[in-house]
């Protein structure tokens, strides 16, 4: 369904991504694994089109979306529930919502059970939720817009243990309802409970593809790519 | 007695000063675009309210047609030219909207000549209403009671509807909500026209009062910045309270020190920089 082939993007003059391809089928939780630094935001922020790769192809459904808007690539069915959450802290709720709903499976009634607490604070400004209650909101927000395709940018980054399980509760309940998505997360625990499929990322570039058997048995893929001490 | 006069005076004055000011604290909350053109708006509006009434012989199309057509040349301008300068910075926005406030104001002269021209007051809104021992004029009761009808419309817009809470999210992150599927140049257009469209409003509906010149359009940008700065950028209430403020002050201290009316305006908004830097309802 997406398929990126090998992207290069750039900040400026740094070459930030060198060569990357990866691939989501339909139904398909993968996962993308790497160090700070090593490309994961700026490859899932040239997939939506606010950075615009410079040379390679996204292709999504057999449509190239390098070179279209963000808005027309969201319209396609990409939707990206950025790592800062992005929640108008303005607005509340309900309003959050409101900007991002389009018809499709996911409606408001569906959005407040999947997370009640949401319904419970309806009313409230932005600002006002926890940043594990943003969270939900964020992915909520992306789901309303009912996409094909959901892209989770460290969906757990700064949430206590008790308000992670929840949130991976959610994303178990996502991939049932057969949505396909691409998850960046730091947390291996999730990222082996969760994942169909990784790919690792290390300075641009992908040193890794595999399935969950592969990648639970290929220890030493977690010892040079992914491990934080010397 | 003269006082309440004053304080009624000084309400019209402040809701047309609002809804300049709204337009323009809309766009750069929006749009972080400063538009130096928007008192030019405002007089395009003011002289369609003298053409129209002169074609037509009625204030009320005029009053219908004169904002729709502002708001309409305000869309196209966006469309073709200042939607190409927004990722600038504003040093640019003030050089492109200036000249285009020059052109304009040159163009009135043109067609309608260097010396002001009067606006009769509408048949039916022509007299005086005797409130208790004094006269006021029914126009003007006509003017804050609209003006206040329009705020309030414009409020629900803004706080109550899809298209009000898109703005006040494209605000604070416009590229959130093209992730989220908005077409980001429809909103920023429709928004720009609805925010110079209500220049144009305020125009036509002060042409009666104080007629128009071609150079109404740079007094009154003064103005509006002052009620911005005051109220705060981006900020629909700051706009409505700095209005207010401006006009009553303005009104009351024509008779009190008229010399001094202009300055105590300055005066009023150095007192709230520099008190509250971002306004009265600015955020950092």
């Amino acid at each position: 369904m997406l398929n990126v082939d090998a992207i290069h993007s750039y900040y400026g003059k740094s070459h930030i991504l060198e060569g990357v391809s990866l691939t989501v089928n339909e139904g398909e939780l993968v996962t993308l694994l790497g160090r700070n630094g090593a490309g994961k935001t700026t490859t899932l922020r040239s997939i939506v089109g606010i950075v615009r790769p410079q040379s390679g192809s996204v292709n999504f459904s057999g449509r190239e979306m390098i070179g279209r808007e963000i808005y027309e690539i969201a319209r396609e069915g990409i939707s990206l529930v950025p790592e800062h959450r992005g929640i108008f802290g303005m607005l509340s709720v309900e309003e959050n919502l409101a900007v991002a709903a389009r018809p499709g499976q996911w409606n408001f009634e569906g959005i407040y059970k999947f997370f009640p607490r949401l319904y419970e604070r309806r009313k409230n400004g932005g600002n006002a939720l926890s940043g594990g209650e943003q969270q939900m909101l964020s992915i909520a927000r992306g789901l309303l817009t009912n996409p094909r395709l959901l892209l989770l940018d460290e969906p757990t980054e700064g949430l206590a243990p008790v308000i992670v399980d929840e949130i991976v509760n959610a994303l178990v309940k996502i991939k049932k309802s057969g949505m396909a998505v691409l998850l960046v997360e730091q947390n291996l625990r999730i990222c082996e409970k969760l994942g169909d499929r990784h790919y690792v990322l290390e300075e641009g570039r992908i040193v890794y593809s595999g399935d969950s058997e592969n990648f639970r048995i290929n220890r030493s893929v977690r010892d040079r790519y992914l491990s934080v001490g010397v | 007695m003269l006082y309440a006069f004053q304080v009624l005076n000084g309400l019209g004055l402040g809701m047309i000063y609002f809804l300049i000011s709204v337009g323009l604290t809309i766009i750069f909350g929006l749009l972080n675009f400063v538009n130096f053109a928007h008192g030019a708006f405002f007089m395009i509006g003011g002289y369609l309210c003298y053409s129209l009434v002169g074609w037509t012989g009625s204030f009320w199309l005029s009053l219908l047609f004169g904002p729709l057509f502002v708001a309409f040349a305000a869309w196209l301008a966006e469309k073709i030219l200042f939607h190409r300068i927004y990722h600038l910075p504003h040093t640019f926005h003030i050089l492109v909207t200036v000249g285009i406030a020059l052109i304009l104001q040159e163009t009135t002269i043109m067609i309608w000549g260097p010396v002001g021209k009067n606006i009769s007051v509408p048949e039916g809104l022509q007299g005086v209403v005797t409130l208790w021992a004094f006269a006021y004029p029914v126009y003007r009761l006509f003017l804050i009671s609209f003006t206040i009808i329009i705020a309030l419309a414009l409020w629900y817009l803004l706080e109550r509807t899809r298209f009000g809470a898109l703005v006040r999210a494209g605000s604070e992150s416009a590229e959130m909500i093209s992730l989220l599927g908005t077409n980001i140049h429809r909103l920023f257009a429709a928004t720009f026209a609805l925010g110079v469209g209500l220049a144009g409003l305020a125009g036509t509906l002060s042409a009666p009062v104080r007629g128009v010149n071609p150079f109404m359009g740079v007094e009154v940008l003064g103005i509006a910045f002052v009620v911005v700065v005051i109220g705060g950028m981006g900020s629909f209430t700051g706009a409505l309270l700095g209005g207010l403020l401006v006009g009553l002050v303005q009104s009351l201290m024509s008779t009190i020190w008229p010399e001094g009316a202009s300055l105590m305006i300055y005066g009023a908004m150095a007192a709230v920089i520099l008190l509250r830097p971002y306004g009265l309802f600015g955020r950092a």
